[in-house]
């Protein structure tokens, strides 16, 4: 299909850019749950629970904003994802349920097996909720029995597949890195060391899954290379994406601050440049039929109307800067190693 | 059990349950302003010590808020996907807008308001603690225009057919304020602040009674206090308004909030009632003759249009609606008593001593909270049988591919996890309120560092 910058692209790569910048901030904050259990020691977990203490609340709300873009830009989207994936959507919420309370209520009690069991619930939920948003990009990759009512006509079954599965493993891994840089930037000392162990084993771990994913799309789904096959500048941001996860040893290998900050950094470029092959390879779909391609929920015929594309985008472009500017302000506030003091989680 | 009852149940539980916390931040935020602007004007240790504990009840609350409202935004497109279809332009732009404008406000700040206390100056704490606060308002703004707009609907044309038919927006403006938002939202705020204000004065008279922490508690009671009558008093001409704009733009709920049948003759105002739907009338009934058609058109033999007018397929369960909107109107009437009996006996420099007036304000922080639900709960009841008021119904509204199994498996996850959570908030509560404020600080007399 035509690429043209319309509202309706632009609406398209305005959620991308909401979703990418969701993964980018609670993607560390799930990797560092899903790091959690493997520190030992209470003052330890403290030290990472309060990491991300003040800003994780802020990250999720990219979620939600970015739920409510797709509900207002693109309805027709989020009434047949939403309802389709019903399962999936319901066990993602218990987990998001169970990743606030844990963070929340964990180091309000001083009994262990208080600490303990929510240490727990922390760390199962932010790895399910990493997994089973790994599974539903899996899904859009795939695409899924949508009807010519726009319905989803498949099952909770249906949805996991070894590719989706796979996806979504490699989800957690990414986030898993992420985490794992963000805590090297954020901890010092015996923590720190101890993470900078770990951040060597994760990246390995990601770069395997993302070999993998990248074999079997390029196998099974090759639809999803058809434009970098035909605007071949587009391999550029593949590139990038291996010196960025390359250049993360390297940062992390000079071991000081400055350093540290270049290798989040490079882990956010990397974040970036899968989110954009993803969104290359999906243009203009979201939903792919696998009934027929001619019932694909599209940028088009999902669309809510050219008015009110319009009106959101004035609101975005109102808004955004605003949010980019405080919340640019509030992580400079809170720069720096972690400290613990009577605020603390 | 079909997919519809089930999907109205868990609707109704979950918005239930979320209902009770963004009140108490949103009344709390209000009350933090005030304090830690007091502190900053006086100085008085008390009034920081005052703020950094309703803080950490406001935190509690909030969390739970978060936790649970992101439920509310998926399940609008879960149980309710033909909805979302038929109003995505107008309902998801004002969730959309509530997430941009108000949740990442609310939610970043709240960064320094929770953590920051050290790590800024006490202006730019204060900045924070007024951010989170217009946040949560924000938050308000935008979920009672789009619930509005579900109500009165304003600005928008339909197009296309049966079930290819959807809501657009004609005039964006117009369907910000459409004909109930604003008087729905200062209802909705004031009710919030009620919540907010009843915590307070609840937990600061359990303190007096027990001799603890006495400034700090009898200047919380104040600020309870302060607001509970400006807001109960406010909502007697919210809650008026409301009622006036429900009889010209939905003269079947209001006709249900009386259970008044009769189009040709003025309308009582009940006290208290039990509606015989069969036998179309009210038993037991006590009600103040033709005051209802005073309220409405300051005309005692004005007719109110009745019931019977009405198609029966498109009226809601009238004895319900009544039982709810009585309940809620009585408890807002105790509210206003109740703070302007606690507001003389200050006066008198008696309120303190009062144990027994003190030992209701412990019991009565469940009335916004009983009065909050009611409300809520006559104004979507009393919408039905329509999810948007004479356009879409809430029967054909649900997700054509959800189950009933589906919806079975995820309604009781949501009731045993919800019970968990509210025990927990209770348990929590309850610790913070036993281990009481911390010691009051020095005062530092220039500004700390921010770093």
């Amino acid at each position: 299909m035509e690429f043209v910058f319309d509202l309706n692209t632009i609406w398209f790569i305005l959620i991308g850019v909401l979703l990418t910048g969701y993964a980018m901030l609670d993607g560390f904050d799930l990797g560092v749950g899903a790091l959690h259990l493997f520190m030992k020691g209470d003052n330890n977990r403290r030290v990472l629970l309060n990491s991300i203490g003040p800003v994780w609340d802020g990250n999720e709300v990219w979620l939600v904003t970015g739920g409510g873009a797709i509900f207002a830009a693109f309805p027709e989207v989020y009434a047949t994802v939403f309802s389709g994936f019903y399962t999936a959507f319901m066990l993602l919420l218990f987990m998001l349920i169970f990743r606030a309370v844990g963070i929340e209520f964990r180091s309000k009690q001083p009994m262990e097996w208080w600490r303990k069991s929510w240490d727990v619930a922390f760390s199962i939920s932010s790895i399910l909720i990493a997994f089973l948003m790994g599974v539903a990009v899996g899904n859009i990759i795939t695409g899924v029995p949508v009807g010519a009512d726009k319905e989803f006509a498949g099952t909770f079954m249906s949805l996991i597949t070894p590719f989706t599965v796979l996806v979504g493993i490699t989800t957690l891994a990414l986030f898993m890195m992420h985490g794992a840089i963000y805590l090297t930037m954020k901890t010092e000392g015996e923590v720190q060391k101890t993470i900078k162990g770990w951040t060597t084993n994760a990246i390995i771990f990601f770069v395997i899954c993302y070999v993998s994913v990248t074999m079997a799309t390029l196998i099974y789904y090759p639809g999803m290379v058809i434009p970098f096959k035909e605007h071949p500048a587009f391999f550029i941001i593949a590139i990038v994406n291996m010196l960025a996860i390359a250049n993360i040893p390297r940062e992390m290998h000079a071991g000081n601050p400055s350093a540290d900050r270049r290798a989040f950094f490079s882990s956010c470029i990397s974040i970036l440049a899968l989110m954009s092959i993803f969104a290359i390879g999906l243009f203009p779909n979201f939903v792919k039929s696998t009934i027929d391609p001619s019932y694909n929920l599209t940028i088009y015929n999902a669309a809510s109307s050219q008015g009110t594309l319009q009106t959101m985008l004035i609101i975005a472009i109102i808004g955004i800067p605003f949010v980019l500017a405080y919340t640019i302000s509030i992580y400079w506030v809170f720069r720096g190693k972690v400290k613990i003091d009577s605020t603390s989680y | 059990m079909d997919v519809e009852i089930l999907s109205r149940l868990q609707f109704a539980l979950t918005i239930s349950f979320h209902y009770i916390y963004p009140p108490l931040s949103i009344g709390l935020g209000v009350a933090l302003v005030i304090m830690e602007g007091i502190y900053l004007k006086t100085k008085n240790p008390v009034w920081q010590q005052m703020t950094k504990f309703w803080v950490k009840i406001f935190a509690l609350t909030f969390a739970l808020g978060v936790a649970t409202g992101i439920v509310m935004e998926f399940e609008f497109g879960t149980n309710w996907a033909t909805y979302s279809r038929y109003v995505g332009d107008v309902f998801g732009s004002a969730l959309a807008a509530e997430g941009i404008f108000a949740f990442f406000l609310e939610s970043g700040f709240l960064a320094i308001l929770v953590f920051g206390w050290n790590r800024v100056s006490p202006k730019v704490h204060f900045f924070s603690t007024i951010m989170v606060s217009l946040g949560s308002m924000m938050s308000a703004v935008w979920i009672v225009v789009a619930n509005s707009w579900m109500q009165t609907p304003a600005g928008y044309q339909i197009v296309g057919e049966g079930m290819n038919a959807r809501a657009e927006i004609t005039d964006f403006w117009g369907m910000v304020f459409n004909p109930s938002s604003v008087e729905r939202l200062i209802h909705t705020l004031s009710g919030a602040w009620l919540a907010g204000a009843f915590l307070m004065m609840s937990i600061a008279a359990f303190y007096i009674l027990k001799n603890k922490h006495s400034e700090f508690a009898k200047n919380s009671f104040k600020v309870g206090l302060g607001i509970a009558v400006f807001a109960s008093l406010f909502q007697l001409y919210t809650g008026h308004r409301s009622a006036l704009g429900v009889s010209r733009n939905q003269p079947e709920k209001l006709a249900a909030f009386e259970a008044h049948y009769d189009s040709s003759s003025a309308a009582d105002m009940y006290l208290f009632g039990w509606v015989n739907e069969n036998k179309r009338e009210v038993n037991f009934g006590v009600a103040i003759p033709k005051f209802l058609s005073f309220l409405i058109y300051y005309d005692f033999n004005a007719p109110v249009k009745g019931l019977k007018s009405f198609d029966e397929k498109n009226l809601p369960p009238i004895n319900i609606v009544f039982q709810t909107y009585h309940l809620m109107v009585a408890i807002g009437m105790a509210m206003i008593g109740l703070s302007l009996l606690a507001l003389f006996s200050l006066y008198r420099g008696r309120l303190f001593q009062r144990g027994w007036l003190l030992k209701i304000f412990v019991f009565a922080v469940m009335l916004p909270q009983i009065a909050n639900q009611m409300g809520w709960f006559s104004a979507e009841i009393g919408r039905q049988p329509w999810i948007v008021y004479n356009l879409l119904r809430t029967s054909d509204a649900l997700s054509k591919s959800v189950e009933a199994n589906q919806v079975l498996f995820s309604l009781i996850l949501f009731t045993c996890i919800y019970a968990l959570l509210f025990t927990l908030f209770i348990f929590l509560l309850n610790e913070k309120i036993k281990h009481g404020p911390d010691a009051t600080e020095p005062v530092i007399s220039q500004e700390s560092d921010a770093s």
